[in-house]
């Protein structure tokens, strides 16, 4: 707020209806929805339910299926996570500090950001593609036949591989404007200070980066649940079967082809709840990193 | 001290300085080498797509991905561009292309302008339930699209919207990442300009068109190229939203690329999907690389 | 403590640029040598060749018996105090004092007591848990300084530590570290763009220009033998002021002026700038060797001393009189002993007396 507002009756009400009645009716009223159907029992044709009260949840969490799917959920979300941040934080670093090339290194690291996560996905499928896909045939060179789409962990290690491609970018540049950020001056009185490259790294550049990174966690985690729908559908060929698949997936496949309102609306309330559990521990870390400046 | 720039070229006690030279030189070919492997990693699956997209379907169904360049490049945009028969019955490339920059365009001007009235409102006006609205507008930060995507479908489709360019667009603009933005840009503003502004004699409508809008022009930029990017790239609900063909966007049209990759009985058109996957790509691509200060910026500053 | 020795150390660029053209200083065990010229004069980078920070071109730098033209900045055995501090801020002022010494495997007691014993010298005591956030902009310094102090290093090298800081503070910090680095006894080498701080603080000052060295000297060497135009009108506040003339027999043509009786030993005829400091010059309402009158334009009242703004010749002019000096009323003339005179070539800006 500040100091010098203009104090207008109507004016601010005309400013913010068009955004809060889209929100009204694009964002809460649907909310409610997911909530309140969650809560129902649906036939697949029309919009008569009965009040089931958490059952949705309790059958939710007697699936065997659902279960699995959580915990695939749980393994890709920490592998794309800390793998696209890794390289992100690898190529940051390395751009940072060669002095020939960097703006064109900078270009060619950061691009794909612009790739439609199912654009990702038809690139990945062209490259696992069954017998003659080139990822497919380095892994027949070493004895194993990769069939994208049968086996399950095949399946996953290819969901994983064009997530994380498609996601080191935004870590790239996020991680890159962190190191540009540290002042110059701080870095130079650790050279005086420590001898070892690497460990200067870890004792004071990493800590400066710390910041940037927890924001990055969350952004991953928040790409690696639901963004990476269009990867997943598109390299399923929206043929889930028994194939891998995260819990946003779930959701869709169950809600828009299984009619399964009731339990999809649950599964989309617990996930809201995931949502809401990060946003809460960020804005917890947010509040620490004021120490910093 | 002029003559002795001539004579000091050769470097003093050149044991030590080869040594530590030799070292530092090792470093950075580290560096590069690991700088071209990740501009290879990033550059590669695009390539060799690009590349096998100037190739006929059987050579794709014989060997898969193809290194080298082939004839029917063309022939193979061309078709993607403007057959119909491909992989929907009722729309070429370029209708697809249309409705895509329709949707690019769309949102992201829906967004910028409708967010930077709202944050308007919030960062420069005192009124009784500011702190209300502050509220309703960025709970919504809390909850993606994806993860209220059945009961939105529903909203949308009872209000009649379905198969629309609102339909398409309006539910997308329903969050406040750019009134977040805007915010934290206005807030950034010296509050002197707006005291200045009111010495001067100007109302808040004046002080939005005349100073505001002026100042926060880069901030547009950035944010139109995010959203453009955003927008055109959105596949989850245009795959809901739009099932008439005619409403087709390209990322859309990639969910028909792949099915057509498995249906088909005879050699599926694999490398003129390519092709449309390329096109795909390629504006917003080349909007990020040219605009990538903006963006870099825009992204980044957004977050802070 | 070390001698520091530098050997036509030059940088050049890889743009092409040459910011310091060999530069040759002697320094000596435990000297304070103030660094000072105007921004871009080459001598931060200078001092960051010294710190290792900047690659040297060419030339030798030799700290006690060591080249250390190829050490890394860890190796060279210095501390360095920079102009925003560069204190790391996600650690405490504790660990901001300790974590050079960490580096270098010395034993926990040793750098308790080390850190312990600087704290309590610049009274950061209290605040050892505290992050530089949480600190003024003086006790920040102060850490910068600790940093530097624990270290024992051979070399303290300062970055204009002190132009952070308001003029109260920045007072009472520059005699704290001169008294400081006098306790310690370290070489230490002072970079400043301030002449105050210069004249003040230093054991000898090295003047840069443009990455050449100007002059170096003693304060007093500095202030009243300057070398060239340039020392002459960068050192001393108000500036010198300087005329344009020929050398005559038996005294000196000044442009716009006349003659100027000087028994100044030198060849007839070349062109000269003169010099004359402000507070060196006498106002009196009779002509006393120049004829031309002074002009008065006004007076600053600086209170122990009074600043007379005029003309002489038509260029400005300005005299420092003593505050029990009241400005004489009526026509003005400006009185200028001959011994008090500097006269430099024109050409090369070089002193000729």
């Amino acid at each position: 707020m500040k100091r010098a507002s203009f104090s207008n009756l109507w004016m601010p009400v005309l400013l913010l209806l068009p955004q809060v009645s889209i929100i009204f009716v694009f964002f809460y009223w649907p909310a409610f929805e997911a909530l309140k159907s969650s809560f129902y029992l649906q036939d697949p044709f029309g919009f008569s339910g009965t009040f089931v009260g958490l059952d949705n949840y309790f059958t939710l969490f007697q699936n065997a299926e659902y279960l699995r799917i959580s915990l695939f959920t749980l393994v890709f979300t920490v592998c794309v996570t800390f793998f696209s941040l890794a390289l992100g934080l690898l190529f940051a670093v390395k751009a940072d500090k060669v002095i020939r090339g960097a703006s064109t290194y900078k270009t060619l690291l950061m691009w794909v950001y612009a790739v439609a996560p199912p654009v990702a996905g038809i690139l990945g499928v062209s490259l696992f593609y069954q017998g003659h896909g080139l990822i497919t045939q380095l892994f027949a060179f070493f004895g194993h036949e990769f069939v994208i789409g049968v086996n399950y962990y095949d399946t996953g290690f290819a969901l994983i591989a064009v997530s994380i491609w498609k996601q080191v970018p935004i870590n790239f540049i996020f991680f890159l404007s962190g190191l540009q950020s540290v002042p110059r001056s701080i870095r130079e009185a650790a050279m005086i200070d420590n001898r070892s490259s690497s460990r200067r790294f870890w004792t004071i550049t990493f800590p400066l980066l710390a910041p940037t990174a927890f924001f990055l966690l969350i952004t991953n985690i928040t790409y690696a649940m639901f963004d990476t729908f269009g990867v997943i559908d598109v390299m399923l060929r929206s043929e889930p079967g028994n194939n891998p698949m995260t819990l946003t997936y779930k959701v869709y496949v169950d809600g828009f082809r299984g009619g399964d309102l009731g339990g999809s609306s649950a599964q989309s309330v617990i996930l809201m709840i995931l949502v809401l559990a990060l946003t809460i521990f960020q804005f917890r870390l947010i509040e620490r990193r004021i120490h910093y400046t | 001290m002029a003559v002795t720039d001539t004579f000091s070229t050769s470097p003093p006690s050149p044991a030590v300085t080869t040594k530590k030279r030799f070292r530092l030189k090792r470093e950075t070919v580290v560096d590069h080498a690991i700088l071209i492997l990740g501009a290879l990693f990033m550059l590669f699956p695009v390539v060799l797509t690009l590349m096998t997209s100037s190739y006929d379907n059987l050579a794709f169904a014989r060997s898969g991905l193809q290194f080298g360049w082939s004839d029917q490049f063309l022939e193979n945009y061309e078709r993607a561009m403007f057959e119909t028969s491909g992989f929907t019955g009722q729309i070429d490339g370029l209708s697809m292309l249309k409705n895509s920059l329709i949707l690019g365009f769309g949102f992201a001007i829906g967004k910028i302008a409708i967010s930077m009235l709202a944050a308007y409102a919030i960062v420069y006006f005192r009124f009784r339930f500011a702190t209300l609205s502050f509220w309703i507008i960025f709970t919504t930060l809390l909850l993606p699209l994806e993860v209220r995507i059945l009961p939105s479908y529903e909203v949308v489709q009872g209000l009649g919207m379905g198969n629309t360019y609102g339909g398409l667009i309006i539910p997308l603009i329903a969050s406040a990442t750019g009134t977040f933005f805007f915010r934290q840009f206005f807030r950034s503003v010296p509050e002197e300009l707006v005291e200045a502004a009111r010495i001067d004699g100007a109302g808040p409508v004046k002080f939005f068109i005349d100073i505001l809008v002026p100042l926060s022009k880069t901030m547009i930029a950035a944010l139109f190229i995010i959203m453009f990017v955003y927008g055109w790239n959105q596949y989850l609900w245009p795959t809901l939203i739009t099932t008439d063909e005619g409403m087709f966007t390209l990322v859309r049209g990639i969910k028909n690329i792949i099915q057509s990759f498995t249906d088909s009985s005879s050699v599926p058109e694999f490398t003129v999907g390519f092709a449309l996957t390329m096109i795909t790509m390629l504006p917003p691509v080349l909007i990020v690389i040219f605009f990538q200060s903006w963006f870099v910026k825009g992204l980044t500053e957004s977050d802070k | 403590m070390a001698t520091v020795s530098l050997k036509t150390l030059q940088k050049i660029y890889p743009n092409g640029f040459q910011a310091v053209h060999g530069a040759d200083i002697e320094i000596a065990d435990g000297e304070f040598i103030v660094l000072v010229g105007p921004s871009g004069c080459g001598k931060s980078t200078l001092l960051r060749m010294i710190a290792g920070l900047e690659e040297i071109t060419s030339g030798d730098l030799l700290i006690g018996d060591r080249q250390v033209n190829d050490l890394d900045p860890a190796d060279r055995d210095i501390a360095m105090v920079f102009q925003n501090y560069a204190l790391y801020p996600h650690m405490t002022v504790y660990n901001n004092m300790a974590y050079g010494l960490r580096n270098r495997k010395i034993s926990k007691e040793n750098i308790d007591k080390s850190v312990r014993e600087a704290a309590s010298l610049l009274n950061l005591a209290e605040y050892l848990d505290r992050r530089p956030s949480q600190l003024s902009g003086g006790q920040r310094q102060r850490v910068a300084m600790g940093r530097a102090i624990v270290r024992e290093p051979a070399l303290f090298l300062f970055d204009e530590p002190l132009s952070n800081l308001d003029a109260k503070l920045r007072n009472q910090m520059r005699i704290e570290i001169r008294k400081l680095q006098r306790q310690l006894g370290t070489t230490s080498i002072y970079v400043t763009h301030d002449q105050v701080e210069a004249m003040t603080m230093a054991d000898r000052i090295v003047v840069l220009n443009a990455g050449n060295i100007e002059q170096i000297g003693t304060p007093d060497e500095i202030y009243h033998r300057p070398a060239s135009v340039f020392v002459a009108s960068f050192m001393g506040a108000p500036a010198m002021n300087m005329m344009e003339g020929k050398l005559a027999s038996g005294g000196i043509e000044i442009e716009g002026v006349g003659l100027l009786k000087s028994d100044h030993k030198l060849d007839a005829n070349s062109n000269v700038s003169v010099g004359v400091r402000p507070e060196k010059v006498k106002l009196t309402t009779k002509a006393n060797g120049i004829t031309q009158p002074f002009i008065h334009d006004f007076t600053e009242e600086l209170g122990a001393a009074r600043l007379v703004h005029g003309r002489l010749g038509n260029k400005p002019f300005v005299v420092n009189l003593h505050q029990e000096d009241e400005v004489p009323q009526g026509e003005l003339y400006a009185t200028l002993s001959p011994d008090t005179l500097h006269i430099f070539d024109t050409e090369t800006g070089k002193r000729l007396r």
